[in-house]
């Protein structure tokens, strides 16, 4: 039964996320603007001392670009999940006799599969601006399977939000929150150039492996080291913050 | 708590001699120390229609909510189809349709995919689900709007389709939660329709509701609650004869001395507190007959009627009989707002 209602509320998050396309495009407008932005203003950066050997600059910053827009994924899980609270939706579903983390489980099935779409999106838009993919189809591969369980993972941290917060205004204003995170880490940059204290923080940053970890296939020829890690650290993520989300729908239910 | 399955079908065997829904002594506190629901006890038997009447605020909402397994009880025990809310809430989910206050539904979704998605998440074959999702959605009237987003329906609208979905499973208790708050007067009989034939199939239902005409026309049983205790429970037409008098709803002319009539018609009945828009209330014990003398004697004191209705005993009058209040337009002391945000 887990499987069938999480698979059927899978289908119905991503049916109306479809259905939401407000709430769709900003995944990918605004991290595609800071894209073009960033390789506009900074693309001499290649030439730093230090700077990986890249394609380009666009290459570098596609993995930073797909991370971006895996955590608005994630917000945006969240600010679903506190509307369907909000509005009644979610009593719904926990008066029904399925297992109520199908409800959560539902969600982040979702939410993979949106995560999918994003990096292919960017991989695209990259290919078609220039960028390539060094290591080929193997590395493709592993850009999806990284997106996917991050996106897993922001989703489950969003959805947490969502249980806690019960309500949608509160998760978006975890937002800007997110985006210092991500600017601690070495999504945009490289670790070795960032100054101190955020070169520190960029080392325990899970972003930074996640993003290093879709970044090297692209930048590079195929390496197992960086995309383990990357798996590794989207992983991390994902447990952490699905185990916050059982304990946040307990909480909700008991105190519901 | 996991049971074996011989246990569960056992238990499922036993409801069939006991109260579809029994009730004893239960409460729920909030954090706040609101106390919702102050120990109820109530039995309801397998195919009634039982009518839970109070005004906003008065602990229904919350009753229901615990019923349903939405709520923890903080005290007392209930089961509903021979299940422990508390303990068995899964069995008792697979036996109850559920249509809360508010039609909880998705907007973005067409009432055929909800009715589709709720037939699945009950666990109804997939060689089923389409049949049965059409026959319902065609029975509450909307086959027409079957592909059309919620969002566009109207109230009427919503509310059967939240009612076809709590029936996609073929519920043995059936929750209705206010269902017609809100609702204009031809949605709401359609309704009733609906309703009573589930009640002619012999589905039990738990109907709370703030209209006593609903209560009255509908329920087998009324129980009436106020600040979260059960004053009063029994057939519409017992409690209607237990208060027994009709009365006379007089208004007077504007400029009036109030005061003046109440003592001059007090000799003839019992002053009763007027419901809105009505300046006295008299309980009467003759009936029609003591409509002449009442107007006489204000005539006499020269006071003039401008209106004048005998009313006979309603639920209304149960209601004022054991509360001291009207129900219909008036909220409690126990303020809706006074409860946490997701108890509505």
């Amino acid at each position: 039964m887990t499987i069938v209602a999480t698979m059927a509320l899978a289908r119905r998050a991503l049916r109306n996320a479809l259905r939401r396309p407000q709430f769709l495009a900003p995944l990918v407008i605004f991290p595609t603007f800071f894209l073009a932005v960033n390789v506009g203003g900074l693309s001499r950066s290649t030439n730093l001392p230090g700077f990986p050997q890249v394609h380009g600059f666009l290459d570098f910053q596609l993995a930073g670009a797909i991370t971006q827009s895996l955590l608005l994924g994630g917000v945006s899980a969240g600010i679903a999940v506190a509307l369907e609270i909000e509005l009644g939706f979610f009593d719904r579903l926990v008066a029904s006799p399925i297992p109520r983390i199908s409800i959560v489980f539902g969600r982040l099935a979702a939410a993979a599969v949106i995560g999918a779409g994003q990096a292919v999106y960017f991989l695209i838009l990259g290919l078609l601006f220039g960028a390539e993919v060094r290591s080929g189809i193997p590395g493709v591969i592993v850009v999806l399977a990284i997106s996917m369980l991050a996106a897993t993972g922001f989703g489950a941290a969003g959805v947490a939000l969502g249980l806690w917060a019960r309500n949608a205004s509160i998760v978006q204003g975890v937002f800007p929150l997110a985006f210092v995170i991500l600017f601690v880490s070495s999504a945009f940059f490289p670790r070795a150039l960032l100054e101190q204290p955020a070169q520190g923080i960029a080392r325990y940053n899970p972003l930074s492996y996640i993003a290093d970890g879709m970044r090297h296939p692209i930048i590079s020829d195929f390496a197992w080291t960086p995309a383990l890690e990357g798996l590794l650290a989207a992983a991390a993520v994902t447990a952490m913050f699905v185990g916050l989300c059982v304990v946040a729908l307990r909480g909700r239910l008991r105190n519901a | 708590m996991r049971q074996s399955i011989a246990q569960v079908i056992a238990q499922a065997i036993v409801w069939r001699h006991m109260g579809a829904i029994d009730v004893e002594g239960l409460e729920r506190r909030y954090k706040s120390g609101l106390q919702a629901v102050a120990g109820i006890d109530l039995q309801v038997a397998p195919g009634e229609v039982y009518g839970f009447l109070g005004p906003n605020g008065a602990g229904k909402t919350t009753t229901v909510r615990m019923l349903v397994t939405l709520l923890l009880p903080t005290g007392g025990r209930a089961t509903v189809a021979g299940f422990d809310v508390a303990t068995q809430p899964s069995e008792v989910r697979k036996r109850i349709g559920v249509a809360l206050q508010e039609a909880a539904l998705d907007q973005l979704m067409t009432g055929l995919e909800l009715m589709e998605l709720q037939a699945t998440l009950h666990g109804i074959k997939t060689r089923e689900v389409a049949s049965r999702s059409l026959d319902l959605i065609t029975r509450v009237g909307l086959l027409e709007a079957k592909d059309r987003r919620v969002g566009t329906y109207s109230g009427g609208m919503k509310r059967r389709l939240d009612l076809a979905m709590a029936l996609i499973h073929r519920p043995e208790v059936l929750f209705l939660d206010e269902p017609t708050t809100g609702l204009d007067p031809v949605s709401r009989i359609t309704l009733w329709g609906e309703i009573r034939r589930l009640r002619d199939e012999g589905t039990t239902v738990f109907l709370t509701t703030q209209y006593l005409e609903e209560a009255d026309q509908l329920a087998d049983r009324v129980g009436i609650i106020s600040a979260g205790l059960l004053v009063a429970e029994g057939t519409p037409a017992a409690l209607k004869a237990e208060v027994g008098l009709p009365h006379l709803d007089i208004s007077l002319t504007t400029d009036a001395d109030l005061t003046l009539a109440r003592s001059v018609i007090s000799p003839f009945g019992e002053l009763r507190p007027p419901p809105d828009g009505v300046e006295l209330s008299l309980a009467v014990r003759e009936g029609p007959e003591s409509i002449a003398p009442v107007v006489r004697a204000l005539d006499d004191a020269g006071l003039q009627v401008a209106a004048l209705e005998l009313v006979e005993p309603t639920l209304d009058d149960v209601f004022v009989e054991k509360t001291g209040r009207h129900l219909e337009g008036q909220d409690t002391s126990e303020s809706a707002t006074d409860e946490p945000a997701q108890v509505s």
